[in-house]
């Protein structure tokens, strides 16, 4: 790690930071946009107007926009993001309960498709243009220009309904035993693996490609190396930094897929609880799921791009 | 220096006229689906419900018993339109502030440059969910919500072709002319952005079709009395354990329209990646 390396890291991480924080006044924004009063909406019409102004100065909605961002940034930073409106329960509560569930959701889900989505992509890549590949690409392509509810439901057409591999719908409330764990998981985590998978494939083989076509692979093709001691020995080491990137990349799309199938299988995670604080509208709850979703999907960008810079040879000599 | 400026007409191989045709062919549905639907939306047509494909019904009935097919068919209307109207906007908004920002430079570019790149780091339906809770799921909310999600995208792109044509020489001479910065956007830029551009259109296209069909297919989107192939495909989700055609053929049809975009894009003069600005 040299000092060209570690300031191009900083002003990474700066970076996120300052996106981070443009992203919270742009998800405290819209939800500042609510048109009507939230505390005669919490109370009902036939609250008394003394009980409306009451709850209005409780909930700080008779200070201005900026000091209501304030206050709201200082809880969320402090692990306090408030009380939902719907249910009056501390919002830390509800996100306590549901979180853990989707962290395990979305690490079985890595452990499952990351090594068979690289053995998908260095397959694909290493024998490019064979039959193999350009099927393979075909499926990829197709699976990320189709709708994640599309991709998740033909999963339950395949696996529940015409083979009956695996039940349909499960519930993780009572798990015993490691069968009954992977029961309950494997639908869920086959579905969004499909999704997640078809971009780490499509990206780790063009990393991969891009190395295999550079002249020193073709330097040591002409030496004579077989096609195993290019791949391994001379390819790999150089795509790593690059396939890395691009399996960080592909892990923020199971954000988006994590949102679909948690609706499709009833999953009790953090993403449910988001769509149905959507559809109450129970703000606080909203911009608390919101802000830990971008968090954790900046991350992970932010982590790819470190990668990139620590994996590239041309800033270590610098 | 612009590659895209070809006046080669292009030659679309077998997979781009397939999907020239299969777009072609949801566009003229769009239009003209009041017309060519045998049934109206609302018409229950069969005592069946979530029946099988049958001659009278092709691709079956919903869960309360009216044809899937015209369900469908006038689906395609609010799909194919909606999400016209908001890439339109989306495109329109970040050529125009990618004009600016390559012209003008400066403050104006960095500023704007900045604050968009934060809502390209914002996960699209994440963004689509907040607003819509705030602000309820009407047709406009929608078009504009999904408008401002892929304004970024449109704009990155035309920013990156004007800031290297800006650059050229026949900029340079407007501007000693005298020229002010609308007619050199308008005049001078724009002309040259056009072939790229479209390509992009079509790809941020796609992008808003699967935002919008995912917000409506988790409820949040389209309501009705209107539905598009989202909501078609959510109504009918108990059909999914029987494989009922009401919740597969809704599905297809935002299949067969974002693969065939696809495939027509990837065959236009100027190839983008399908990857970038996800």
């Amino acid at each position: 790690m040299n000092r060209l390396m570690l300031r191009l890291i900083v002003t990474r991480l700066a970076v996120s930071l300052l996106t981070l924080w443009i992203v919270s006044v742009l998800v405290f924004g819209a939800t500042a946009l609510l048109p009507g009063d939230v505390a005669q909406a919490v109370l009902g019409q036939a609250a008394t107007p003394e009980a409306v102004a009451g709850l209005r100065a409780a909930m700080h909605l008779d200070q201005p926009a900026w000091l209501r961002y304030l206050i709201w940034l200082g809880g969320l930073l402090h692990g306090d993001p408030g009380r939902s409106l719907v249910n009056h329960l501390p919002v830390s509560e509800l996100i306590g309960t549901r979180l853990p569930n989707s962290l395990l959701l979305a690490a079985l889900t890595a452990a499952f498709s990351v090594p068979l989505a690289l053995t998908l992509g260095i397959t694909a890549a290493v024998r490019r243009g064979s039959l193999y590949d350009r099927v393979t690409s075909l499926l990829t392509v197709g699976i990320v220009s189709v709708p994640e509810f599309l991709v998740a439901t033909l999963a339950v057409l395949l696996f529940a309904v015409k083979l009956h591999w695996l039940p349909a719908l499960a519930s993780i409330r009572d798990v015993h035993t490691t069968a009954q764990m992977f029961r309950s998981f494997a639908m869920p985590v086959v579905s969004l693996s499909f999704v997640v998978m078809a971009q780490m494939a499509r990206m780790s083989r063009a990393a991969l490609i891009g190395t295999l076509d550079s002249s020193y692979v073709e330097m040591a093709r002409l030496k004579g190396a077989g096609p195993a001691r290019i791949v391994l020995r001379h390819a790999l080491p150089n795509a790593l930094g690059p396939i890395v990137n691009a399996v960080a990349l592909s892990l923020s799309f199971l954000l988006g897929g994590v949102i679909i199938i948690e609706t499709i299988f009833n999953y009790p995670g953090l993403a449910k609880l988001m769509v149905d604080a959507v559809a109450t509208r129970d703000m606080p709850v909203v911009q608390a799921c919101a802000m830990i979703f971008c968090a954790g999907y900046l991350l992970l960008m932010t982590l790819a791009d470190v990668v990139a810079i620590l994996a590239n040879p041309r800033l270590r000599t610098a | 220096m612009s590659a895209a400026v070809t006046t080669r007409r292009p030659r679309l191989p077998s997979t781009g006229a397939i999907g020239a045709a299969v777009l072609a062919f949801w566009l003229i549905v769009a239009v003209l689906a009041p017309w060519i639907a045998p049934y109206s939306a609302g018409h229950l047509v069969s005592p069946t419900i979530l029946g099988p494909m049958t001659w009278a019904f092709p691709f079956g009935t919903d869960y309360l018993g009216r044809d899937m097919l015209s369900r469908v068919l006038l689906g395609a209307r609010i799909t194919v339109g909606v999400s016209a109207a908001a890439t339109a906007l989306a495109c329109v908004a970040g050529i125009t502030l990618a004009l600016a920002a390559a012209v003008r430079g400066g403050w104006l570019d960095a500023v704007l440059s900045r604050v968009l790149d934060a809502v390209i780091s914002l996960p699209s339906l994440l963004f689509g969910l907040v607003v819509v809770a705030s602000l309820g799921a009407s047709m406009p909310v929608l078009i504009a919500t999904a408008a401002v999600i892929y304004t970024p995208g449109a704009y990155r792109t035309a920013r990156s072709l004007a800031v290297n044509i800006n650059a050229l020489d026949f900029v340079t001479v407007a501007r000693a002319r005298g020229e002010g910065t609308w007619f050199i956007m308008r005049e001078e830029i724009l002309p040259n952005l056009l072939l790229p551009v479209l390509t992009d259109f079509g790809l941020r296209f796609v992008y808003v079709v699967l935002l919008l069909s995912g917000l409506s297919f988790l409820g949040l989107g389209v309501q009705p009395p209107y539905a598009d192939w989202g909501s078609l495909v959510r109504e009918n989700m108990e059909g999914l354990v029987d494989g009922s055609p009401a919740v597969i053929m809704p599905a297809l049809a935002i299949a067969t329209l974002t693969i065939a975009v696809n495939l027509l894009i990837d065959h236009l003069p100027t190839r983008r990646s399908a990857n970038d600005g996800r």
